[in-house]
């Protein structure tokens, strides 16, 4: 599997997987990351602590500064691995300072899974059992 | 990503905190999407305005920001929580307007124009076509590479705010000519703006950067505003064309089940305690075709028209306004029906609009059910 960078960082956790793109600014409470879109399939689930992995964020632009909020909230996830790049995604986590990297086999990355994402390491992301 | 040797001792703190900051979202957002280089601009669109979306850690942000941060190019902003004018006849609480001001104060100390608006593209003099600009607030960034011959990725809050400070944005595949590989067909005989609206929404979901749009002869201001806006909520897509798209596009049909899909999926109740329309807000040619559509009739529900202060202006002049009023409309300026904190759960359980993207944020952000008409269909049931 091989990733882009788009904010460099180490980050160690468990997987909370949606093949649903997420709309930040709609769906997601900014102080507990709690995903209120009832249409979404982690609906009620916090995205806090979690290594995030989703197909890309959409909707409004605002939804950057969700992600701000959450970090300074302490409620944003660990990183997060997306399929596609989008703007506002890519800029709140640079200004939040939570990494962040494009996957091009997004499909084996598996809900629930341990794993330990560096940007400095060769391999980027290490699974563990 | 290439950067120039003045971007790159940027990038590296040599020209301050705030540069730094600016170049280093620049060159996140040009790493997603594949830019080659960093380009001029010649003006920037701002979203981020409105406590209830930026919250208290948006607000210390700008604050601090503001300190020292100027624009370099034309900026303007979009609508924020409240009208001034009318604040103390809601019931909003201090907090949430010493915070709004604070949030106003910091981006005018910017040398941002406060327009506070989400249709820059009607109220501003448009520049030339091909011009670079840098637009968050997703309908706008749509509208203006779609319709108004200007250049801009689907901008997020951060990177039309980092464009503002640096007068640079990546140069993007939405900023070249492309020919999108998907084209969807409406299919729904006489659209109504709602019909685009849900188009938009459709086409968000199911298309990459950009898409083509087939089978529309003909789209009204009002249509065009709120495919932009159904087209910003639901996706990643900044671009449409009218036409036929290329022959080997993937074609798929926009018919009368996708546009159920769509309506039950963002229409929650049968019924509404109030009518807001203007999301996005409304321009003067849509203010007058209301105050047409309105006369010798009045609404039986309180009804909030959101329009630009400027159109507001220009409406009063004419006489517009007047008919609206006398129609029992509330006209508010430099806010908009999309999260505007003056539509409040506690008082309200159900909202009548024509706006899709009002509907879905009025539900997802605000907790108020959302009933979806047309206009005239809100005229027609709604007014005596």
């Amino acid at each position: 599997m091989t990733f882009k960078v788009i904010v460099k960082g180490k980050a160690s956790g468990k997987i909370m997987k949606t093949d649903i793109p997420i709309n930040f600014l709609g769906a997601v409470d900014k102080k507990t990351g709690i995903i209120h879109d009832t249409k979404h399939d982690l609906v009620g689930k916090s995205i806090k602590d979690s290594i995030l992995v989703f197909p890309y964020g959409v909707g409004s632009s605002v939804g950057a500064y969700t992600i701000y909020s959450l970090k300074s909230s302490k409620s944003a996830p660990l990183a997060m691995i997306c399929a596609k790049a989008d703007l506002s995604v890519a800029s709140g986590c640079a200004l939040a300072n939570i990494p962040m990297v494009i996957a091009t086999e997004f499909d084996k990355l598996e809900d629930g899974k341990e794993i330990t994402l560096d940007t400095e390491s060769d391999k980027l992301i290490i699974f563990r059992e | 990503m290439e950067l120039t040797k003045e971007e790159e001792s940027a990038l590296k703190g040599e020209h301050g905190e705030t540069m730094e900051t600016a170049y280093r979202i620049l060159v996140a957002i040009g790493e997603a999407i594949n830019a080659e280089k960093l380009v001029p601009i010649k003006w920037a669109h701002l979203s981020g305005v409105n406590y209830n979306t930026i919250g208290d850690a948006g607000e210390e942000f700008l604050s601090k920001l503001s300190q020292d941060a100027k624009v370099k190019v034309m900026t303007t902003l979009n609508p924020m929580g409240f009208d001034f004018d009318s604040v103390s006849k809601y019931n909003l609480d201090k907090n949430f307007i010493e915070k709004q001001q604070s949030i106003k104060e910091s981006y005018e100390k910017m040398g941002v124009i406060p327009s506070f608006s989400c249709i820059p593209y009607e109220i501003f003099d448009l520049p030339e076509k091909g011009t670079q600009v840098s637009f968050a607030e997703s309908n706008a960034a749509i509208y203006a590479n779609s319709i108004a011959h200007l250049k801009t990725n689907k901008e997020s809050a951060f990177s039309a705010l980092a464009s503002a400070l640096t007068g640079k944005t990546p140069y993007s595949d939405l900023r070249i000519n492309d020919s999108p590989n998907l084209t969807i067909k409406m299919k729904i005989d006489e659209p109504n703006e709602l019909a685009f609206g849900m188009l938009g929404y459709f086409a968000g979901k199911v298309a990459d950067n950009s898409v083509t749009i087939s089978g529309v002869s003909e789209m009204n201001k009002r249509s065009c505003k709120s495919l932009c806006g159904g087209m910003g909520t639901s996706g990643r897509c900044g671009k449409f064309f009218l036409g036929d798209g290329k022959e080997n596009a993937e074609r798929i049909d926009f018919d009368k089940k996708e546009m159920q899909n769509i309506y039950d999926e963002l229409n929650t109740s049968d019924h509404g305690d109030i009518i807001t329309l203007g999301s996005p807000q409304l321009g003067l040619e849509e203010i007058a075709d209301l105050s047409s559509m309105l006369k010798g009739r009045s609404f039986e529900k309180r009804c909030m028209v959101f329009c630009p202060r400027v159109v507001q202006e220009q409406a009063r002049k004419i006489g517009y306004t007047n008919e609206l009023e006398r129609a029992g409309c509330e006209i508010l300026s430099d806010c908009c029906t999309c999260l505007t904190p003056l539509v409040d759960k506690n008082e309200i359980d159900s909202v009548i609009t024509n706006s899709i993207k009002g509907a879905y944020y009025l539900k997802n952000s605000n907790g108020v059910d959302v009933n979806l008409k047309s206009l005239s269909q809100i005229i027609q049931d709604e007014t005596k």
